[in-house]
């Protein structure tokens, strides 16, 4: 097994809601490890808390508790000037790109922009990696002295994408970063994370709400539901065999690129929607809506079972199996 | 042909331009093309295809600068382009209910949903205000709104993402329109929303009969819900066809480069083979095809010629010149 680069151990964040003393989970409990080289997805619908999730890794918001780890490091309790210098082994491309470069640099200067905050190199240095890194991801390096808004959506992403790696980084959190982007362009997108990460051996968290392309791409994925990671284990286990009745709702619910194969009428239905799940606790978060549903998921949260070497669901249903299964 | 009677909207030569002629983007290109009665039409394409621009000139709702400068929409036997506002008002509404990406643009935020609905009612039918609030309540059960008779007083921004899709199909189809025009319905939404708009809208287009106009760039969407596909490129169709013939034996070059960057029939994770480029900018198009800069199959002629959409085979029609070549020589 490889090494494993970052490991995020009970992550928990609140926010206050509506009503005197209310707070809302964004993120519940949430644990999940990433060795070399590995891409894990991160998916679920919105509200789920996926995006807060990777800005509770990055330390961009404050989580109430849990730790991540670096290598080993503690990110989350380290000084400040310790963090800075972590940040650069772990960083993030958005989904807008254009919003997310500064409208009023170049290209070439948008993306050296990390090396001179951390204080490296030197302006002629920094521009050099610009260009180089501006043709690794299918730019030209004249491309350095143009804006942002001169360019299209791809290619922004492209831009923040040599942002991403300008500091040389280990693991690169995509949050959302092809969602906006035509299939096309989507897919040259993808084709060039895919590659950066054979030449470099990247590890990659790649969140995303659109099952079918995680899927594709990732090694493993982690189902996320009001907060909480639900259902976790290899690509293939999670979508052939998923072990959480919201992982297999999801499922059922992508409309497959193949007439033969899905139909209208075959597409999956689940009752309600996660707004208006959101109720009392106590229980399973996906009582109200599950198909499955018995007396004990109201009662208390079903903690993430062990279903083989790796896959995991927070599901009761499971727990009657493996008392069946193994004693 | 029984296929005529059953043709509701037709569509010729359709040419939309923003701008003036010397320095304005042609961006619907002598677009052609009928709905039939209760069947789906998608009109698939990436963004800047046509694909809307064609949907809101048919319905007469560009704004400007565009303008549509050639062509003809006949509905039931009359030219819609030809119309009047005041006839083309009670078109719309009436005759064509419109479905579109964003219902919180589509709605007034300060207005109860239930006078929204009653509001398309009272105008277009001898229907009361207090029968056009009856019919609401109605309507919003029919699209599955629970306790419709209590939600018709509540304001836009107390409904989820998809319950305002809903309202805006309740509205859409009040007056039981002979077609819907649905412009990227889902895109909005999350997955398992989609999945329930997407089946309101079947179910709903069934028992009504009516055309469905489907306008998406979402290729599993088209695999589920059309009966036709129509694939839009740079203001142009490409390639039509029925949708198992599209999905299963696709003849233009970028049918098949689309159908290859998602999952379906391809299932190759491995061959992930993106388009090279990105579609042309429509103020300076390429001479020739316009897909011939990223066409794996590209040869002289195709930088050269402009191919027409052609017979392939029956009810399958390609604008390919090498595919045109292909069919000649058998």
């Amino acid at each position: 097994m490889a090494e494993t680069l970052l490991e995020v151990a009970h992550l928990i964040k609140a926010y206050p809601a509506r009503g005197k003393g209310q707070k809302v989970q964004a993120v519940a409990d949430a644990s999940l490890t990433l060795a070399r080289g590995e891409t894990l997805g991160l998916v679920g619908e919105s509200g789920c808390g996926k995006s807060t999730l990777s800005r509770l890794i990055l330390s961009l918001v404050a989580a109430d508790q849990g730790a991540v780890r670096i290598a080993g490091a503690d990110f989350l309790g380290a000084s400040r000037e310790e963090q800075r210098l972590m940040r650069r082994r772990i960083q993030i491309v958005f989904q807008d790109a254009l919003s997310s470069l500064n409208p009023r640099m170049t290209v070439g200067v948008n993306i050296a922009e990390p090396m001179r905050l951390q204080g490296l190199g030197t302006q002629a240095s920094r521009r050099q990696e610009a260009r180089q890194l501006l043709a690794l991801v299918g730019l030209r390096a004249e491309d350095e002295d143009r804006y942002p808004h001169e360019f299209s959506g791809g290619q922004c992403q492209r831009i923040a994408i040599a942002r991403a790696l300008v500091l040389k980084p280990d693991i690169v959190i995509f949050d959302e970063a092809v969602s906006a982007l035509d299939v096309s362009i989507r897919a040259q997108i993808l084709r060039l994370i895919l590659d950066l990460q054979q030449k470099f051996g990247l590890s990659y968290i790649f969140i995303s709400h659109d099952l079918s392309v995680v899927k594709r791409i990732c090694d493993r994925i982690a189902v996320m539901y009001l907060g909480r990671i639900v259902e976790i284990g290899s690509s293939d286990a999670v979508c052939g065999s998923p072990r959480h009745p919201y992982t297999e709702a999801l499922l059922r619910a992508i409309p497959i690129a193949d007439p033969r194969r899905m139909r209208v009428e075959n597409l999956g239905l689940i009752e309600g929607d996660t707004v208006a799940a959101a109720g009392p606790s106590g229980g399973c978060a996906f009582e109200p809506r599950c198909p499955h549903r018995f007396a004990r998921c109201g009662l208390s949260v079903p903690p993430l079972f062990d279903i083989a070497a790796g896959h995991r669901a927070a599901c009761f249903l499971n727990e009657t199996d493996r008392q069946q299964g193994d004693p | 042909m029984t296929d005529g009677s059953d043709i509701t909207l037709e569509v010729k030569n359709l040419t939309t331009r923003f701008g003036s002629a010397k320095t304005g983007v042609t961006v619907v290109d002598g677009v052609s093309f009928s709905l039939k009665r209760g069947r789906t039409t998608a009109l698939v394409g990436e963004s800047g295809c046509g694909k809307s621009a064609t949907a809101l000139s048919v319905m007469q709702l560009l704004e400007p600068p565009g303008e549509v400068i050639a062509g003809e929409v006949r509905l039931g036997g009359v030219d819609l382009m030809r119309l009047g506002d005041a006839e083309m008002a009670e078109v719309r509404g009436r005759r064509i209910g419109m479905v579109f990406q964003d219902p919180m643009t589509s709605l007034n935020p300060l207005l109860p949903i239930g006078d929204q609905i009653a509001e398309t009612l009272t105008a277009h039918t001898d229907l009361s205000r207090h029968e056009a609030k009856q019919r609401a309540v109605d309507l919003l059960t029919r699209v599955g709104v629970a306790d419709a008779g209590r939600r018709v007083h509540d304001y836009p921004h107390h409904f989820s993402g998809g319950m305002r899709q809903r309202v805006l199909i309740a509205a859409a189809i009040s007056c039981s329109p002979e077609i819907i025009i649905a412009d990227e319905p889902t895109t909005a939404l999350d997955v398992t929303v989609q999945a329930k708009i997407l089946r309101l809208l079947y179910d709903l287009q069934q028992a009504m009969h009516a055309s469905l106009l489907l306008i998406t760039h979402d290729l599993g969407v088209v695999a589920a819900m059309a009966d036709e596909v129509i694939v839009m490129y740079a203001g142009r169709i490409v390639e039509r066809a029925d949708v198992d013939t599209l999905f299963h034996r696709p003849r233009h070059p970028y049918t098949k480069a689309l159908l290859a960057c998602v999952e379906g029939i391809s299932d190759r994770a491995a061959a992930l083979e993106p388009i090279q480029g990105m579609a042309p900018d429509l103020k300076d198009p390429p001479p020739g095809c316009r897909f011939a800069p990223r066409c794996p199959s590209v040869r002289d002629v195709c930088r050269r010629q402009d191919p027409r959409l052609a017979p392939y085979s029956a009810r399958h029609d390609v604008a390919c010149l090498l595919v045109g070549e292909e069919a000649a020589n058998g």
